[in-house]
C-alpha cells in the first residue's frame, strides 16, 4: 500500500477512482446521525503548516477529527531555514513526538518529496501544496465535486471539457488539476496570458489558449485560478483591469456558458478581478461545494493511507 | 633530489624511462634506473591537470573548505595547479586576499594554487576592484571573476576588459542575466515546469555571453566564458573564434555528463548554478569540447557543509565538488566521441588551461627541461564514488555510487610526489 501523498502522479486512474468513491461512501456514513469514524483512533497527525493556509488547515484537520485521530497544528510560519529551525530539524522533532502523518504545506516546491524521502522521519507525508508544484488534495477534492455533479462521467472523464483560466504558471493547484483530471480521461484547455504559462506546457496533455471567449461556450467545466496582484507588480500582465477584461469571469461572459456548465475556484477567490461577484455568487458556482468535498476527500485519502487495511491488497506501482 | 619513473606510457603510445632532477624533468630514455625507480608499468603519464576554476571557501567559508583540503583534493585528481575563485570572505578583491591564498597554497604544498581576483569591489558589480594591486602582487594574478555573480552591467564589463589589457589579463565571466534569472531554481524547460520551480532560462546565459565577445572585439581584450552549457552559447563561441575574437570557454564535467531530469526528486545534490541542462545542450557541449570551440574544462568545485544541502530545493545552495572526479567524468562522458582520446584530453585539461592562465610550469610537453608537474593513471580500472572518502571537507559529489573509469595514481608537483598509489602525502612546503 501506498505511504504517501506527494504528486498526482502516485496515482494510478484506479488509485484516484478508488479515493473518490471510498470519498463517496464516507459521505453516506458521514451524513447519518454519527459523524464520526473510530477508524483512526489513536494516531496522531501533524498539520505542519509553514506558509499561512487557514482553509485547507482546517479540512484536513476536521477530516482527521471526524476519523477519530488526534490532531496538532504545527504552524511554522517564519521558520524557514534563513530565519530560524530548517526543515530537517523540524521533521526530526516531529518524529521524536511520534507522528503518524505529517500533512505539509510548505512554501518551496518539492518539500513534501524531501520529508518522505530524506529518512528524516517515518511518519506518511501528505502534500497540502508545496510551492507552485503541486496540492493533489485539492485536485481530487475538485474532481469529485465534478463527478457529483456529472453522473454520467462516473467511471471516466472521457468527454468531459474541463477550462483552467489564469496563473497556471506558478498554480500548484493547475498542475495537480492537470495530472489528475487528464488521468481521469478529461480534455484540458489552459487560458492564460503567455507571461502566466510555463514554457514546458507544450509537453502537457493540454490545448492552450488566449481567447477565454471562443473557450467559455465550449466547456463543461470551468475553473478559475486565484490571480496574485504582486504578479502586476513583477509584469506579468500591465493592470488588474486589464486581466480581469481578457481573463476574468464577468457576467457577460457567465452569460456564454452552455446550460449544465459549472464554475469552480480553489479560493480565497478576488472578487473582482479573476472572477465577478455575480458569478461567484450564481448557480453555476459551486465553490462552497468543493469546501465541503474537501473534507471528505481528505478523510478518503488519511483513511486509505493510514487506515485502509481493506486496500492493501492495491499495491501501487 | 633524484629519481626515476619507470616504464611509463605516454599519450603518443611510447614507454619511456623519466629522470626527475630537482623539479625538472632531466633525461628521458631507456633502462634509465637513478635513485628511486617508481614503476609506471602499464600506466599513462601525462602533465599534471590545470583547473581554472576553483571554490576553495578560505578565508570565511572554513566550515566548507580549506585553502590545504581543497588542494589535497585537486591532487588526488591528478591536477598540478588549481586557480581559487574570488568568493571568498572577504572577498579577493585586494593583494592581501589574493597574496594570503597565495601563501596558503604554498603551504600546503598539494598543487599550485593561483588565485583569481574580483573583478568588482566585494563582488558588487558596481566599482572595479584594484585590479593592477592584484596583478603586481606576489600572487600575480592574470585572471578576473565575480564568479558566482555576472558582471552585468556593461560599461563596468567593457572597462574591466580594456583595463587588464595592460599586464594581458583576462576577465572570466559568469554569464548570467541577473534579470533573467530573479530565484532561479533550475534550467528553465520541460521537467522545470513540471516540477515548478522558478527557471533559468538558456537565454540568460547566451544573452551575456553574446554581449561579451561583442564587446572582446570591440575593445580586443581577452574574454574567457566560465562554465557553458547550453548548446546556443557553443554556437556562439564558435561564431566568436571564427570572427577572431580572442575568447576563450570552458565546461565542466558535470555539464558533460548529467543532465535536469535529475532534479525530478528535489535532491539538492543536483542543485547547481548554472543549472543542468537538457540531453540537447550535453550533446552540444561534447561536440564543442571536442572540436575546440571549448577550450578547457574546468571543475567549478563549489563545496558545501552538509546542512547547505540537507533541506527544501529551494533552500540549498548551489554548487558540487568535482576535483576528484573531474577527470574520470571527463573520460566517461567523451567515450563515445571518437575524435576525442588521451591527447585531447591532455589538451583540454592541462595544456590549454595552463596556456590560457600563463601558468608556465604547468601544462608542459614531457620533454627534458619540462617541469615535472605529472600524474600517472591507471587507465584500465574504475572505480565507484564513495562521497566520505573523499579529501575534500565537504561531500556534496552528484556522482555518489557512480562507477567511473580511471584512477589517478600518483601525481607530481616541482618533482615531488604528492599523491602515491592514490594516497595523499602529508603536502608541506615545497
Amino acid at each position: 500500500m501506498r505511504k504517501h501523498l506527494l504528486s498526482i502522479n502516485d496515482l494510478s486512474r484506479a488509485d484516484a477512482f478508488e479515493i473518490l468513491d471510498t470519498a463517496g461512501a464516507l459521505a453516506k456514513i458521514t451524513d447519518g446521525p454519527v459523524k464520526k469514524l473510530p477508524t483512526l483512533r489513536g494516531l496522531s497527525i501533524v498539520n505542519l503548516f509553514f506558509e499561512d493556509s487557514t482553509r485547507t488547515r482546517i479540512s484536513f484537520e476536521s477530516a482527521a477529527k471526524r476519523l477519530s485521530a488526534d490532531v496538532i497544528n504545527f504552524s511554522a510560519k517564519g521558520s524557514s531555514v534563513s530565519k530560524g529551525e530548517s526543515l530537517k530539524d523540524t521533521a526530526q522533532t516531529l518524529q521524536a513526538m511520534g507522528a503518524d502523518a505529517v500533512i505539509i504545506r510548505h512554501g518551496a516546491s518539492g518539500a513534501a518529496q524531501r520529508l518522505a524521502d530524506s529518512g528524516w522521519i517515518s511518519a506518511s507525508v501528505i502534500n497540502a501544496g508545496d510551492g507552485t508544484h503541486e496540492h493533489p488534495t485539492q485536485a481530487l477534492l475538485d474532481a469529485y465535486t465534478i463527478r457529483s455533479r456529472f453522473p454520467q462521467y462516473v467511471s471516466g472523464f472521457e468527454g468531459l471539457r474541463v477550462a483552467i483560466v489564469g496563473d497556471v504558471l506558478h498554480s500548484r493547484v493547475a498542475r495537480s488539476n492537470v495530472l489528475l483530471l487528464t488521468k481521469l480521461g478529461a480534455k484540458l484547455t489552459l487560458v492564460a496570458p503567455p507571461t502566466l504559462l510555463p514554457v514546458g506546457v507544450t509537453e502537457w496533455n493540454v490545448d492552450v489558449s488566449f481567447d477565454l471567449d471562443a473557450v467559455i461556450p465550449e466547456v463543461d467545466v470551468l475553473m478559475l485560478l486565484r490571480v496574485q496582484s504582486e504578479r502586476m507588480k513583477e509584469s506579468f500582465f500591465p493592470s488588474e483591469r486589464e486581466y480581469s477584461r481578457g481573463y476574468g469571469l464577468d457576467s457577460r461572459r457567465l452569460n456564454t456558458l452552455s446550460e449544465s456548465a459549472i464554475v469552480m475556484h480553489p479560493g480565497p477567490m478576488n472578487r473582482g478581478l479573476e472572477i465577478s461577484a455575480e458569478s461567484a455568487d450564481s448557480h453555476r458556482s459551486v465553490v462552497l461545494a468543493q469546501v465541503a468535498n474537501g473534507v471528505l476527500v481528505r478523510m478518503a485519502v488519511l483513511y486509505q493511507l493510514l487506515g485502509g487495511a481493506r486496500l492493501t491488497g492495491e499495491a501501487s506501482a | 633530489m633524484e629519481f626515476t619513473i619507470s616504464q611509463a606510457r605516454l599519450v603518443d603510445g611510447s614507454v619511456v624511462d623519466l629522470v626527475i632532477n630537482n623539479g625538472t624533468i632531466s633525461e628521458i630514455g631507456n633502462k634509465l634506473r637513478v635513485g628511486r625507480v617508481i614503476s609506471a608499468e602499464q600506466n599513462l603519464l601525462i602533465p599534471g591537470l590545470v583547473d581554472l576554476h576553483t571554490h576553495l571557501r578560505e578565508p570565511g567559508r572554513e566550515d566548507s573548505e580549506t585553502v590545504a583540503t581543497g588542494s589535497a583534493a585537486a591532487s588526488k585528481g591528478g591536477y598540478t595547479a588549481i586557480s581559487a575563485m574570488a568568493n571568498t570572505f572577504p572577498v579577493a578583491d585586494t593583494a592581501g586576499v589574493v597574496e594570503q591564498v597565495f601563501r596558503l597554497g604554498q603551504e600546503a604544498g598539494y598543487c599550485d594554487v593561483f588565485p583569481i581576483g574580483a573583478v568588482t569591489q566585494g563582488l558588487n558589480g558596481e566599482k572595479l576592484a584594484e585590479l593592477g594591486a592584484m596583478a603586481n602582487s606576489k600572487a600575480k594574478v592574470r585572471i578576473f571573476s565575480d564568479d558566482g555573480k555576472c558582471v552585468s552591467d556593461p560599461l563596468l564589463m567593457r572597462r574591466a576588459l580594456e583595463y587588464v589589457k595592460t599586464f594581458d589579463g583576462i576577465i572570466a565571466q559568469h554569464a548570467q542575466e541577473p534579470r533573467l534569472t530573479v530565484d532561479s531554481q533550475m534550467n528553465e524547460g520541460v521537467v522545470s515546469s513540471r516540477l515548478g520551480l522558478s527557471g533559468w532560462p538558456a537565454v540568460a546565459e547566451e544573452a551575456i555571453i553574446a554581449r561579451d565577445i561583442l564587446l572582446a572585439e570591440h575593445v580586443g581584450s581577452r574574454l574567457h566564458i566560465c562554465h557553458l552549457t547550453t548548446a546556443g552559447g557553443v554556437e556562439l563561441v564558435r561564431f566568436a573564434k571564427a570572427r577572431g575574437i580572442r575568447v576563450s570557454a570552458e565546461v565542466t564535467p558535470h555539464h558533460l555528463l548529467l543532465t535536469d531530469d535529475l532534479v525530478e526528486n528535489y535532491d539538492p545534490v543536483f542543485k547547481v548554478n548554472p543549472p543542468l541542462r537538457t540531453e540537447a545542450d550535453v550533446k552540444a557541449l561534447r561536440e564543442g569540447l571536442a572540436d575546440g570551440t571549448i577550450d578547457i574544462v574546468a571543475t567549478d568545485h563549489a563545496p558545501h557543509p552538509v546542512e547547505d544541502k540537507d533541506c527544501e530545493w529551494q533552500s540549498a545552495a548551489f554548487g558540487m565538488v568535482g576535483l576528484e572526479t573531474a577527470l574520470s567524468v571527463v573520460v566517461k562522458a567523451m567515450a563515445n566521441i571518437k575524435e576525442f582520446r588521451w591527447e585531447e584530453i591532455v589538451k583540454t585539461m592541462s595544456i590549454n588551461p595552463a596556456r590560457i592562465a600563463g601558468y608556465g610550469r604547468h601544462g608542459q610537453e614531457i620533454a627534458v627541461g619540462s617541469s615535472a608537474n605529472l600524474a600517472i593513471l591507471d587507465t584500465d580500472t574504475t572505480w565507484v564514488v564513495e562521497r566520505n572518502r573523499l579529501a575534500s571537507k565537504s561531500k556534496n559529489t552528484p556522482f555518489e555510487s557512480m562507477e567511473l573509469p580511471v584512477r589517478v595514481l600518483h601525481t607530481f608537483l616541482n618533482g615531488k610526489q604528492v599523491l602515491s598509489n592514490g594516497t595523499l602525502s602529508n603536502g608541506g612546503s615545497n
